[in-house]
C-alpha cells in the first residue's frame, strides 16, 4: 500500500533521513520505533508532504506521491495525527473535527465519519462544544486521532500517541488503535513506547540516526536481543 | 453637545474599526504588523474619487474601489511579502518592507493624482432627522450603519464560513492547518483581500465624510487604527471594533473639550495607558507570538 524507497530528507545542512526504505501493506499495523532524534517524525513528515524529501520516492497505492502537497496527500487517503497533538486550542472539538474533513465534499460521508469518531471516542461527543485547549492531554490525543480519521483515511499515521499519557490512558489509546485497524484502516505507528507498539503491531522497523537498522515481525523484534536492550528497558 | 460629540465619535470610531480590522486580520494570520495598510486605505479613497470623477456613479465607484484595493492587498503580499516568507527571513524584514511599500503607494498616488488636497463628493447626505428634539446627522448615521454592517458581515465570514474556519485554523497553528489540507497561501491571499477591501470602504466613507482626499491621508488614520487594534488586542476582531470606538470617541471629545490640537494625541495616550496596564491589549490573548 505504502512504499518508501530510499528517501533522504534534510533540514538545511542536517541530514535527517539517510536512505530510508519501508513498506506498509493493506490492513497492517506497522510500527516505527527508535530513540529520540532518530528521524521517526521526519519520516512521517516526508510522507505527508510537510517536508520535502531531497531524493528517493514515496509510493501509495501504485502512485508516486513523492513531494505531493499535504492537501493532495490527504485527498489520496493518508492522514497524520502529529506528535504533540497540535489541535487548534481556541476552536471547539467539533470545529477541530470539521477541519479534519476539510478536503471532503461528500456530506453523507462526512456525517458517517463524525459518527465513527464519536463512537470510538464518546468523550469527544460529550465535549464537542468545548474548546480543544480546555481538554485534558488524553482527550486532546483522542481529538488528534479523531481529527485524522475525519478525512476517512486508508492509511493512518500516528506520531507518538502515547506521549505524556498516564499508563491507563496509554492502554486505552492502544486498544483504540487496534479497533481502528480492525475497522479497515491501515496504521503506521511511530512510538518510543516500543513495548506497547510491538505488542499490537504486525511488523516493525527500528530507526537509528536516520537509517533503518532492523526490520522484522513484531514478535521477532520483541525477542531480539539488541532491541530488548535498547528499547524495551531489558524486561 | 455631548450627544453631538458622541455621534461624531461613534462615526469616526466605526471607520477606525474598519481599518483596524485590516491590521488585526493580517496580524492574526502572519504575526506581521502591515504598516502599508494606511496607504492602502488612501489608495482606496483615491480609486473611489477617480471612478466618481469618471461619472461611474457613487455605488459602482465604491465597488470598483473595493475590488481594486483588495487586489492591491493581494499584490503587496504576492510581490513583496510571500517571497520573504518563502526564504524564511526574519519578521523584521517583512515589517520594514511594509513601511517601504507604504511610501511607494503614497508616491505613486502623488505622481498620479498630485499631492494637493482634492474634493470628494459628500456621501449619504439626507439632511438631519430629529428624534425627541435632538438632531441626528444622516451622513453620520449612514456611515456608522454601513461600517457596522460590514463589520458584521466580516465577523460572520470568519465565524460561519469554511474559509473563515480555515483562517482561524491558520491563525492558531499553521503546520496543523497544512496537515488538514488547507491551502495556507490561499488563506493569506484571501486575508489580504479582506484587509484591502475593508480599507477601501473605510477610505471612501471618510473621504465622503470630510469631502477631501490626499495621498498621505492614510498616515494618521492608519496610526490611529493601528492603536485601536493594539488597544483591543491585535488579532482579536471584536477587540479592534471596540478599540476603534474608544479611539474615535476619545478623539471627538478631546477635540471638543480640550481643543483641536489634542485630537490626535488622546488616542495614543489611551493606548499607552492600556498597554502599561495590560500589555496584550484589552481583549488580547496570551502567547500570541507562538508559531
Ligand atoms: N525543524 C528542524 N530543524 C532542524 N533539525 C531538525 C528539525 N526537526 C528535527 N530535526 C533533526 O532531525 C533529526 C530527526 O528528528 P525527528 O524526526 O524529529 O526525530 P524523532 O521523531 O525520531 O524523535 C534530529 O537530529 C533532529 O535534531
Ligand atoms: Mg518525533
Amino acid at each position: 500500500m505504502l512504499s518508501i524507497r530510499n528517501i533522504n530528507t534534510h533540514y538545511g545542512n542536517i541530514h535527517a533521513l539517510k536512505g530510508i526504505s519501508l513498506e506498509v501493506k493493506q490492513g497492517e499495523i506497522v510500527t516505527l520505533i527508535g530513540s529520540n532524534g532518530a528521524g521517526k517524525s521526519t519520516t512521517l513528515g516526508s510522507i505527508t508532504g510537510l517536508l520535502k524529501a531531497t531524493s528517493g520516492e514515496v509510493w501509495f497505492k501504485g502512485q508516486n506521491i513523492t513531494n505531493a502537497s499535504p492537501s493532495e496527500i490527504v485527498k489520496m487517503g493518508i492522514s497524520l495525527s502529529p506528535e504533540g497533538r497540535e489541535v487548534f486550542p481556541a476552536l471547539t472539538v467539533e470545529e477541530n473535527l470539521q477541519l479534519g474533513a476539510f478536503t471532503r465534499k461528500d456530506k453523507k460521508g462526512i456525517k458517517e465519519s463524525y459518527e465513527r469518531v464519536y463512537e470510538l471516542f464518546p468523550r469527544l461527543f460529550e465535549r464537542k462544544k468545548q474548546t480543544a485547549g480546555t481538554l485534558s492531554g488524553g482527550e486532546q490525543q483522542m481529538l488528534a486521532i479523531g481529527r485524522a480519521l475525519m478525512s476517512s483515511p486508508q492509511l493512518l499515521l500516528l506520531d507518538e500517541p502515547s506521549l505524556g499519557l498516564a499508563p491507563n490512558l496509554v492502554l486505552m489509546i492502544f486498544e483504540l488503535i487496534q479497533s481502528i485497524n480492525k475497522q479497515g484502516t491501515t496504521v503506521l505507528l511511530v512510538e518510543q513506547n516500543a513495548n506497547m507498539a510491538l505488542s499490537i503491531a504486525n511488523r516493525g522497523y527500528v530507526l537509528e540516526t536516520g537509517k533503518v537498522t532492523l526490520s522484522d515481525d513484531a514478535k521477532a523484534l520483541s525477542n531480539n536481543e539488541s532491541v530488548r536492550k535498547a528499547y524495551l528497558g531489558h524486561i | 453637545m455631548v450627544l453631538q460629540q458622541l455621534s461624531n465619535g461613534l462615526t469616526l470610531g466605526m471607520v477606525y474599526a474598519l481599518i483596524a480590522v485590516g491590521y488585526s486580520l493580517v496580524f492574526g494570520i502572519l504575526r506581521l504588523v502591515n504598516f502599508s495598510h494606511g496607504s492602502v486605505y488612501a489608495f482606496g479613497a483615491h480609486m473611489a474619487m477617480l471612478f466618481v470623477s469618471m461619472q461611474f456613479g457613487i455605488i459602482p465607484a465604491f465597488i470598483l474601489s473595493i475590488v481594486l484595493t483588495g487586489i492591491l492587498g493581494i499584490a503587496i503580499d504576492k510581490m513583496a511579502l510571500a517571497p520573504l516568507r518563502a526564504k524564511k527571513s526574519k519578521g523584521i524584514a517583512a515589517l520594514i518592507t511594509t513601511i517601504g511599500i507604504s511610501y511607494i503607494i503614497q508616491n505613486v498616488l502623488m505622481i498620479t493624482f498630485g499631492s494637493q488636497t482634492k474634493f470628494f463628493p459628500k456621501l449619504f447626505d439626507f439632511g438631519s432627522i430629529y428624534i425627541g428634539g435632538v438632531a441626528f446627522n444622516t451622513t453620520q448615521i449612514c456611515i456608522s450603519g454601513v461600517s457596522l454592517m460590514l463589520l458584521l458581515i466580516l465577523s460572520c465570514v470568519i465565524r460561519y464560513t469554511k474559509v473563515g474556519l480555515a483562517m482561524r485554523a491558520v491563525e492558531q497553528n499553521q503546520k496543523a492547518a497544512n496537515l488538514m489540507g488547507i491551502d495556507v497561501n490561499f488563506v493569506v491571499t484571501f486575508t489580504f483581500f479582506l484587509g484591502g477591501a475593508s480599507a477601501a470602504i473605510a477610505g471612501t466613507l471618510i473621504s465622503g465624510y470630510y469631502q477631501i482626499v490626499y495621498p498621505n491621508m492614510g498616515f494618521v488614520a492608519g496610526l490611529k487604527a493601528f492603536s485601536a487594534a493594539v488597544l483591543g488586542g491585535i488579532g482579536v476582531l471584536y477587540g479592534s471594533i471596540f478599540g476603534g470606538l474608544v479611539v474615535g470617541i476619545s478623539e471627538s471629545f478631546a477635540a471638543a473639550y480640550l481643543g483641536g490640537s489634542y485630537r490626535d494625541a488622546v488616542a495614543f495616550l489611551i493606548l499607552i495607558i492600556v498597554l502599561l496596564i495590560k500589555p496584550t491589549g484589552l481583549f488580547g490573548k496570551k502567547g500570541i507570538t507562538k508559531v
